[in-house]
């Protein structure tokens, strides 16, 4: 068992415990090698498997390849090859801007909608919610399914959404509809049901914080002062819950921008987006190609993080 | 006194209904689906009641060999578990005092948890494969990789699980009362007998939480693992190879069966959880009893 005292050891040797007078003189670690060991350890992770893999991101995406390596030389390939055609076939868009607006179109249904629910779901649990028990289990309940699969989640929908599935025989057999829809599944709308399915949990979270924080008086206050509702909702409520709405964006936005898993597996593989293109490339070995995309995916997804956090400090409300 | 609940409580009542359903409808019918009989197919009707698909996957027959996949994710996640409740826990007592650096640390969890999954994960493998050749040119010409499990696999479970661990460390501490401590230390305590025998007693419930998330989210893992893991495949991925050529419920099964090991470990966390939270209501203080 490392003791104290043995970690003292190593940083002072010589010096023993001795009575508690003697004590206030003893040499101790400075409290700032402590945290160092302390936090040490994470930085490291951090340093080993995300600040150099970064790295080596961006300077492989200015090298060069061919079919089957990475060849170590400078080169701009990684992006001309991305941009293939972008300037040619103006007005019309090249495919890398065509599969970027898809993936700002997902991008935003998303949020309108995990936005929608996860604002009312969180308001349900903060203020209708009184008892302390009631509230702790009920948002266990929201937050089991984020500890299982999310693949499992998205399989899920096949028995209900297919094209002999639940949804479309019920349709059938009231007589809406005369023949299984097929946009069901595989589509546009099956990839954008399974990302709000998977993650309104990110938006629920953190809006929830901010408005179990709100102070009651505050709302009360506004009723005593003659505000409606709703205008309780738009003036006291909703600013004050705004740096969970903004966090819970942030989360949502990146999620959905860097995705290519629910959209490959919902969409059916035939959804072009920003993460699938960077999966592609490296299937087919193109390690520049998929660098550089990689690269230009993280420019859009940080300068969407700094326009949302202009508007809200994130260090202060962790 | 009751008081009538106003009409908004029942239409939100009604709304947080409808989004757990939401949440768990669809889980709850490939659950029941992987049950089908022998002839059964991907959707209801259910074609008689059996355990056929899930004896199937454990006999091997089927497209994946479950037990090795599943030995392989089970390693994976218990490492990544306490990996992650050890650095977590130790970070989260250092950002207690100013340290330099203290701002590197917090938004390099930070920008881990929110930058694309893909991008961490090509990443960590153009790392490995850049060593892989490093070590080929200079040391060792038959080298066959640095990839695997529990290196590169390993590393990109952790920019997953321990940015969620500092996080909940934060909430730990910022309702912790450092009184207690001082208490402790004014009675003798060292540093290493504070936390043991008061810090730690306290956390306990939340750093099992941290433990919970550890091992689900490395269970689950998929997008960081895609490129990263190296040549073996841990389950998820080889469910979600599955989705590809999806023709019978042996795909439900293997969700069902994933599905059991995650909410063994949620029910086991929870049920500690709890244990202690009751202990520590009935014992965790004596005031009011007298001298002891």
């Amino acid at each position: 068992m490392t003791t104290s005292d043995e970690i003292l050891q190593e940083g002072s040797p010589g010096v023993t415990r001795g009575s508690p007078a003697r004590a206030s003189l003893r040499p101790r670690l400075s409290p700032s090698v402590i945290s160092w060991l302390q936090a040490g350890p994470m930085m490291l992770v951090f340093l080993a498997f995300f600040l150099i893999p970064l790295v080596f991101v961006l300077i492989v995406s200015f090298w060069d390849y061919n079919e089957y390596q990475l060849l170590p030389a400078f080169s701009g390939r990684g992006y001309t090859d991305t941009f293939e055609g972008c300037i040619d076939k103006l007005p019309e868009l090249c495919t890398i801007g065509r599969t970027y607006l898809m993936t700002l179109k997902l991008c935003f249904m998303v949020w309108a909608i995990t936005l929608f629910i996860g604002f009312w779901v969180a308001y349900f649990l903060a203020f209708h919610v009184k008892s302390k028990t009631w509230q702790m289990g009920l948002s266990l309940l929201c937050t089991i399914p984020f500890w299982t699969s999310n693949v499992i989640r998205m399989i899920a929908w096949i028995p209900l959404l297919g094209r002999n599935g639940l949804v479309n025989s019920g349709l059938v057999k009231t007589g809406l509809i005369n023949h299984p829809v097929e946009w069901l599944l595989f589509s546009e709308f099956s990839v954008v049901l399974a990302l709000v399915h998977l993650f309104t949990f990110f938006m629920v979270v953190p809006i929830f914080n901010s408005m179990v924080r709100i102070d009651k008086s505050l709302i009360e206050a506004a009723y005593d002062a003659g505000a409606s509702g709703f205008q309780t909702l738009v003036n006291v409520i909703i600013p004050l819950a705004k740096p969970g709405i903004v966090i819970g964006s942030i989360f949502v936005i990146t999620i959905v921008m860097g995705d290519f898993i629910t959209i490959g597996v919902m969409g059916g593989q035939q959804i072009a987006a920003a993460g699938k293109i960077i999966e592609t490339r490296v299937n087919a070995l193109q390690f520049p190609a998929a660098a550089a995309n990689a690269v230009i995916l993280l420019v859009i997804t940080f300068l969407i993080i700094t326009m949302m956090s202009r508007i809200v400090d994130i260090k202060k409300e962790l | 006194m009751k008081e009538g609940r106003p009409r908004s409580f029942y239409v939100l009542a009604i709304f947080f209904a409808a989004y757990v359903l939401f949440l768990y409808g669809p889980m709850i019918a490939i659950y029941i689906l992987s049950f089908q009989g022998p002839s059964g197919g991907l959707t209801f009707p259910m074609n008689g009641v059996s355990t056929y698909w899930i004896a199937k996957l454990f006999q091997g027959t089927g497209i994946v060999d479950l037990g090795a996949a599943f030995r392989r994710s089970l390693l994976l996640g218990i490492i990544v578990m306490i990996v992650t409740v050890v650095l977590s826990v130790a970070a989260g007592m250092a950002f207690r005092r100013k340290f330099k650096a203290q701002s590197i640390l917090f938004y390099s969890a930070i920008a881990s948890l929110i930058v694309p999954s893909i991008i961490t994960s090509l990443g960590i493998s153009l790392e490995f494969r850049i060593i892989d050749d490093l070590i080929k040119a200079h040391f060792h010409e038959n080298f066959e990789t640095s990839m695997g499990l529990l290196t590169s696999g390993l590393g990109a479970h952790l920019t997953w699980t321990l940015p969620f661990g500092l996080l909940i460390m934060f909430a730990i501490f910022n309702r912790f009362d450092p009184r207690l401590e001082e208490a402790a230390r004014d009675l003798g305590a060292t540093p290493w007998q504070t936390f043991r025998h008061v810090v730690l007693p306290i956390i306990l419930p939340s750093v099992i939480g941290i433990g919970l998330f550890g091992f689900t989210l490395s269970w689950d893992e998929l997008a960081r693992s895609s490129q990263a893991i190296g040549a073996v495949n841990t389950l998820p991925l080889d469910l979600q190879g599955l989705t590809t050529t999806v023709t019978n419920p042996d795909i439900y099964a293997l969700g069902t069966v994933i599905s059991a090991v995650s909410f063994t470990v949620i029910t086991l966390a929870l049920g500690t959880i709890h244990v202690l939270n009751k202990r520590q209501a009935a014992k965790g203080s004596d005031a009011g009893k007298g001298l002891v």
